[in-house]
Formats: structure tokens, C-alpha cells, sequence
């Protein structure tokens, strides 16, 4: 299955598959992002691949690592054939100004949720997405959590004794 | 007069939403037009705080999410990380973990039969299954030594060796089982009020499960046959024979009846594992990342200065992203942890069933009645802390 993956992929993106490899043993593929949709909507229809399981979407910030060149976020999609019993994961590294990408709830619904969820934690937009908003933060935080830049603070609890004074957050 | 819809706040405070869902419902008089799960009550950035953590000290963020499946979780991100370290556990502890982790099915399908029939209004099946699942809590007291939060599943193996009694206590509740599963059977597969509430109630077609990324008995309700533990085999899964009971109707009472057979077949695992552990120690040795055992701690050199350097810098990954995914009682439960070669997790996902799971609410109950949400949440299983995280 691997290799009919690998060949089914070459022969129609080409180019536009950067490099294939392996890790940890699952099949893993570094494509552009502008062929994404198009590469899930064929592994999805075909009959010999039959990607029909969104596995996951998630994310990584790869700030000051040796990935940033490529890309500083990365967005990986997991990809689950159950008839053919085969994994593989997507990833698509996009630059730190503009993290976009293409949504994919088209496609499937459940994707629906999983992009809220990158998009809230990790701030990476998604075109197309019907209701590109917060799921799990409270409404009044500011930034995106997951990024490696987002400051670690702690807030001085209120309590009787200290509650004329002014919050106080510690950076 | 023109039509009006009505919205209604279901939760964050009602009792049959599991925890602090607030569903927002659109009503037409009894029926639901529109339903949107709103989530977050419970977010404490479990994620964000394990990237911050060694990866031996993660671990104890992983029983805090799905509390009603600590093992479960423990044993996912530990063969994460020892996938990723390249770490061959000794059989012994595959065996154990695979008893442990089945309990906890057990433990979880339990608490899930108790709040779901208390949901539908079968108020004694909740009291049968908190007895019974008392049992399972001394089995992890014994071991772990909490009653829930147990951490006893460590990277590289155990974290002591396995209690003196636990082949009775396990024994113990091997013996009780069969009987009691019959006692919910004959109080709830024949009682017509439970089987007017369930019956065709929050349906869900096998296309719809799959594209919605569903996954457990959700799927496995609807007729799919995709079970981690077959597809995938992780700790030694494959020297076991069970069966993936299926549903049909992909209807609520199929999942019940799937995840009642679901527990049956957890205990002829649990049986067969039983009869066949093997002799062997309780953790892997692997110098420098799994702790050595106690007594050479205190006598050798070397493992003295390996347990210290564990304890205060942990150990190096190599650099990439490992995936490890196991059949948790909601679904597939699977780590992704990218390392970027230094002592702490660049970034630890969990794939968390609940979640993903719940995300079908709205299809199950638009257009049905509103006292069929309750069913429908119930019937998805969810744990909000994992859904949170």
C-alpha cells in the first residue's frame, strides 16, 4: 500500500509534493499548501485509496528550530483508509505573516471543528470555513495560545484581603 | 401571528450533559431546528502545559483529561514516547498494561450504562454500576496507589512492580461480571420504556460517521468495522483473540448493546491475559531514559548518577513528529508529539474521541424531539475534560 500511495501521489502532483518519508512508521508526505485540497479530494474518491477517515488536524510552531526556514507553522493531516488499513499524514509548512490555508470541510464535515480548534490555539486561517471561531478559549483572551511566543503569566488570585488592589499578572 | 422559533441554554449546569456542555438550541414547539454544543468551560491548556513539562513528568497531565480512562491514557502517550525513543517493553508489562487497559474500558463503559439509563430515567442501574465499578477502583488503588488520577503506566513500563493481589481482585471481578452484565440486561434490553427512548433515537448512517472523523462505538454503531486494537495492534494486542461487536441501526440502543458486548469481550481479554502472564521485570532497561530499579540505585554508581540525571534534565528524543493511536472506550485515542530534539515536547496533540465524537450532536438531533438530545449526548459518550482539555 505504501509504494501505491507513494506513486498514485508522484504521478499527478509532482512537483508539488516536496519530499516523502517516514516517521515513526507512518508514511508522511511535505506537500505545498496550494494542492491540498485537491490531493485530499482524489485520495478520498479513488477506489484503490479510499481515504475516506480525516484522522486529525493539528498543528506545530516551530519557532527558532531549524524548521522556520521551511515554514514556521506546520499543519499536519492524518489520513485513515479503513478499508486498506493505511495511514498517512499530510503536513504543509506556511510562513509566520500569513498562516492560511484552504479548508477542507467541503470535503468532510468533521473537519469542521478540528480547524476551529488549530485556528483558536494556533491562529492559522482557514479559507472557506463556514465558522472560523473560537471553540475552547474564553472569548476575552487575546492571541493564540499554542504559539511558542505567547507570554507564560500568572495572575495573583483576588481574594478578600487583596481585592481593593489592582490585578496583578507576573510575566 | 408569524412563526417563531424558540432558543433555549441547555446547560453548562444540567445534570445530563455529563459535565459543563452548554448546548444552544433552536426549538419549533418540541422540535429541535438547530443545535450548537458551545465548549471551553473547562479548557486548562493540559496541551500548552505538558510543551513546558520533561517528557517524564508530562505524564501525569494524561490521566487528568479522560478521568474516566486514566490507564488508557497513561498507556497512550507512554507508547508514544517509547515509540518514539525506540523502547521494547518487556512482555510482562505488555500483559499487564493490556489488563489494565481493559479494565478501564470496563470501568468506563460502566460509569457511561449508570449516567446514561439515570439520564433516560432508570435511576437504580446508576447505583448497580457505581458497585461494581468500586472493584475496579481497588484494583488501581492497589496498584497506582490513587483511586483515580493513577499515573501507574510509565514510559518504559510500570511504575512499581504489580501488587501481590492483584490477580485475585482481578480474578474477583472476572467472577462477579458476567452475572451482574445479565442483571443490566434483564433491567434495560427488554424494558420497554428504555427501549422507546432508544430505539431509532439519534440515528447516524455509516457515511455520516465517517465523514464526520467519528470514531469507538460511535462508528462501530453505525456498522463500520475500524477498531484500533485489530487495525493497529499496540502492546501485544495481536496475541489476543476477541471479537469487534458491530451495531446496525446506528441507532442509540445499537451502541448500547455494542458497548454491553464491548464489555464482555474486554473480559475474555482480560481472561486470556490473565492466564498467560509472563514472568519477567516490571520496566524496560534502558540506561538513561527509564529509571533503574530501586535496590541499584542505592548500591551501584551508575545507576545513582542515571536516576539523578533522569530526574532533573529526563532525556534527549530525536528530532521528529511520532503518531501512536489506541482504542480508547470513546474512540480513537492517539498522541502526536513533535520533538524538536531537546528535552521537552515541541508540541503534544492528543486526538481526543470526545471531542471529535461530539461533534455529531447536531446531526443526531436536528429535526428530532427536544428530549432527544438527552438521549444523544448521553449515547455519544463524552467526558468534558477531554473534550476541554
Amino acid at each position: 500500500m505504501r509504494d501505491k500511495v507513494s506513486q498514485f501521489l508522484n504521478s499527478r502532483f509532482g512537483d508539488n509534493i516536496i519530499r516523502e518519508d517516514d516517521q515513526f512508521g507512518y508514511q508522511t508526505f511535505v506537500i505545498k499548501a496550494e494542492v491540498l485540497s485537491d490531493i485530499c479530494r482524489i485520495l478520498y474518491e479513488t477506489d484503490s485509496m479510499m481515504f475516506k477517515l480525516l484522522s486529525d488536524i493539528t498543528s506545530v510552531d516551530w519557532l527558532e528550530t531549524k524548521f522556520e526556514e521551511e515554514g514556521r507553522f506546520e499543519v499536519v493531516y492524518t489520513l485513515y483508509s479503513i478499508s486498506k488499513n493505511h495511514r498517512i499524514m499530510l503536513r504543509v509548512f506556511l510562513s509566520a505573516e500569513d498562516p492560511t490555508i484552504e479548508s477542507l470541510t467541503t470535503l468532510w464535515e468533521g473537519a469542521n471543528w478540528l480547524e476551529r480548534e488549530v485556528w483558536d490555539l494556533m491562529g492559522i486561517k482557514f479559507t472557506g470555513h463556514p465558522e472560523l471561531t473560537k471553540i475552547l478559549t474564553a472569548d476575552e483572551l487575546e492571541g493564540h495560545p499554542l504559539r511558542r511566543d505567547f507570554p507564560l503569566t500568572y495572575e495573583v488570585p483576588q481574594f478578600s484581603w487583596n481585592k481593593e488592589d489592582p490585578p496583578e499578572v507576573i510575566r | 401571528m408569524a412563526t417563531r422559533t424558540m432558543h433555549l441554554n441547555m446547560g453548562p449546569q444540567h445534570p445530563s450533559t455529563h459535565g459543563v456542555l452548554r448546548v444552544e438550541l433552536e426549538i419549533d414547539g418540541e422540535t429541535v431546528v438547530k443545535a450548537k454544543p458551545v465548549l471551553g468551560y473547562l479548557h486548562t491548556g493540559i496541551e500548552k502545559t505538558m510543551e513546558s513539562k520533561l517528557y517524564y513528568k508530562a505524564l501525569p497531565c494524561t490521566d487528568r483529561m479522560d478521568y474516566l480512562n486514566p490507564m488508557g491514557n497513561n498507556l497512550a502517550y507512554s507508547l508514544a514516547v517509547e515509540k518514539m525513543m525506540g523502547i521494547e517493553v518487556p512482555d510482562k508489562v505488555k500483559w499487564i498494561r493490556v489488563i489494565l487497559a481493559e479494565v478501564t474500558r470496563l470501568n468506563s463503559h460502566l460509569v457511561w450504562l449508570g449516567t446514561h439509563a439515570l439520564d433516560l430515567g432508570a435511576m437504580s442501574m446508576l447505583l448497580y454500576t457505581f458497585r461494581e465499578r468500586e472493584q475496579i477502583i481497588d484494583i488501581y488503588e492497589a496498584c497506582g496507589g490513587q483511586r483515580m488520577m493513577t499515573s501507574y503506566i510509565r514510559i518504559g513500563g510500570l511504575a512499581h512492580e504489580i501488587p501481590k493481589d492483584f490477580e485475585s481482585k482481578v480474578r474477583k471481578v472476572l467472577d462477579n461480571f458476567p452475572a451482574r452484565i445479565a442483571d443490566y440486561e434483564t433491567l434495560l434490553t427488554n424494558n420497554e420504556i428504555f427501549i422507546n427512548r432508544t430505539k431509532g433515537v439519534a440515528v447516524i448512517t455509516a457515511e455520516q460517521a465517517m465523514n464526520l472523523s467519528l470514531t469507538g462505538p460511535m462508528l462501530r454503531g453505525s456498522g463500520v468495522n475500524y477498531d484500533v486494537r485489530k487495525a493497529e495492534p499496540y502492546s501485544g494486542y495481536e496475541n489476543f483473540d476477541f471479537n469487534v461487536p458491530l451495531g446496525k441501526n446506528g441507532d442509540a440502543f445499537d451502541r448500547y448493546k455494542l458497548r454491553l458486548e464491548e464489555m464482555k469481550q474486554s473480559m475474555r481479554i482480560i481472561r486470556q491475559a490473565l492466564d498467560s502472564i509472563p514472568e519477567g521485570p516490571y520496566r524496560a532497561r534502558v540506561p538513561g531514559v527509564v529509571l533503574p530499579p530501586k535496590e541499584d540505585v542505592l548500591h551501584k554508581m551508575e545507576s545513582m548518577i542515571f536516576h539523578f540525571k533522569i530526574i532533573t534534565e529526563g532525556f534527549k528524543t530525536p528530532l521528529g513528529s511520532v503518531y501512536q493511536a489506541v482504542e480508547s472506550p470513546k474512540g480513537e485515542l492517539g498522541f502526536y508529539i513533535a520533538s524538536d530534539g531537546t528535552n521537552r515536547p515541541r508540541r503534544v496533540r492528543v486526538r481526543p474521541p470526545s471531542f471529535i465524537n461530539l461533534q455529531s450532536l447536531a446531526t443526531l438531533v436536528e429535526g428530532r424531539m427536544l428530549s432527544d438530545v438527552v438521549c444523544a449526548i448521553g449515547s455519544i459518550d463524552i467526558v468534558l475534560g477531554e473534550v476541554d482539555r
